[in-house]
């Protein structure tokens, strides 16, 4: 910034003096001088305009090239074909979405499990209280006891399983760790690319300042109406209890409903 | 009971599927957007729709309206279940003849209540 300052500064004081020159050149009928300086005050413009575009290009490419995966990372091997934010969010999204079937595979495959065991439950307890309340014969209870033996060991083996399918929920869990990492680095181009583009953007406002461009800001803001884009759909809203225009929960979308009579 | 989920992603489907399993429904029919999901709809005799709002092809709310425009299925009930919480977009859904609407993250507990009362309306 303090390059760009002091090269729109130098351009600004050029200006300034050739001002001055040029119309004491054209009084004294000096044409050539004149022609001459235009020509220099031009150069300078063009010099300070090609070095700020120069220098935003690198810092461009810079930003791009630094976008590199670390080779440190343990994954370094799966992510080094990662070469630009688009493919490492493909693969955040990759990730997520292997450890959500990966839980939901276990959970469905725990829920039988735990309904069976605890239908058998039930179906004892109930034979067991008419056991207690002495209403089963010898030849009833032998089978009682069966189906007790029957159901002890098999609860010991199947709530182990259980046991393990959650144990293995919580490591599906292990995504956070990596897209984390890959999110942050994404957010850091993002950030960097930014500050590049408001570079761009501040620059490009001198040189409107000098050339004497006029945009049509109306059609710029109606470009940028967000009306224009709302069947499109915005996705989750990250602020949404700091927004006026934005329902904050099921209550106030239910509350907004009803007021339109649903 | 046939029931149409339709949503970008698969993992919102399985869990939309598993709960709708739970009270009850299993016949149910998944769609990845609307381009997908209209023809399925026409063909399909389908009893109720849960869509999303914000799809690749076609979105929720085009094929909510699509499906309010479409002569045979006009009457069909639909829930929308999606991250979209303007103001402005709830009440353009319920412009458009949604029957209810669900934000995401939801709990299984509202998803319930929610198609109980459609089906409260819809019966009475």
């Amino acid at each position: 910034m303090e390059h760009k300052d002091s090269s729109m500064g130098d351009f600004e004081s050029t200006l300034k003096k050739h001002a001055h020159e040029l119309v004491s050149s054209l009084e004294k009928g000096k044409f050539g001088e004149a022609v001459q300086l235009i020509h220099e005050l031009n150069q300078t413009r063009d010099r300070g305009l090609y070095q700020e575009v120069g220098k935003l290009t690198r810092e461009l490419h810079s930003a791009i090239v630094n976008f590199q995966i670390d080779p440190h990372m343990p994954q370094a091997e799966e992510v080094s074909q990662i070469t630009d934010a688009t493919e490492r969010l493909s693969y955040v999204v990759r990730l997520t979405e292997g450890a959500a079937n990966r839980t939901m595979d276990l959970v469905e495959q725990s829920q039988p499990l735990m309904s069976g065991l605890s239908e058998d439950a039930r179906a004892l307890s109930k034979d067991w209280g008419r056991f207690m309340r002495r209403e089963v014969g010898a030849e009833e209870f032998r089978e009682l006891a069966r189906k007790v033996d029957g159901f002890l060991s098999r609860s010991e083996k199947e709530t182990a399983l259980v046991g393990t399918h959650l144990n293995d929920i919580l490591l599906a869990q292990d995504y956070q760790d990596l897209t984390g990492q890959v999110i942050k680095r994404v957010t850091q181009l993002v950030t960097e690319v930014e500050s590049n583009l408001l570079k761009l953007v501040l620059m490009a406002s001198q040189v409107d300042r000098f050339a004497g461009i006029q945009h049509d800001e109306d059609a710029i803001r109606a470009e940028n109406d967000p009306e224009k884009h709302l069947s499109q759909g915005e996705g989750p809203q990250i602020h949404a209890d700091k927004r006026e225009d934005v329902v904050s929960g099921q209550d106030d979308v239910d509350d907004l409903l009803s007021s339109l009579g649903f | 009971m046939k029931i149409l989920i339709v949503d970008d992603f698969s993992t919102m489907r399985r869990i939309i599927k598993n709960l709708l399993r739970d009270l009850g429904f299993t016949n149910t029919s998944e769609a990845d957007d609307g381009v997908t999901a209209l023809p399925m709809l026409q063909n399909g005799a389908f009893d109720f729709l849960v869509t999303d709002w914000n799809m690749p092809g076609m979105s929720g709310i085009d094929l909510l309206r699509q499906v309010r425009a479409d002569e045979r299925l006009r009457h069909l009930p639909v829930l929308m279940v999606t991250a979209e919480a303007k103001r402005e977009q709830i009440i353009e859904a319920a412009q458009a003849g949604v029957n209810g609407y669900v934000v995401k993250p939801f709990t299984a507990q509202v998803l319930k209540e929610k198609i109980e009362k459609i089906f409260e309306r819809v019966n009475s």
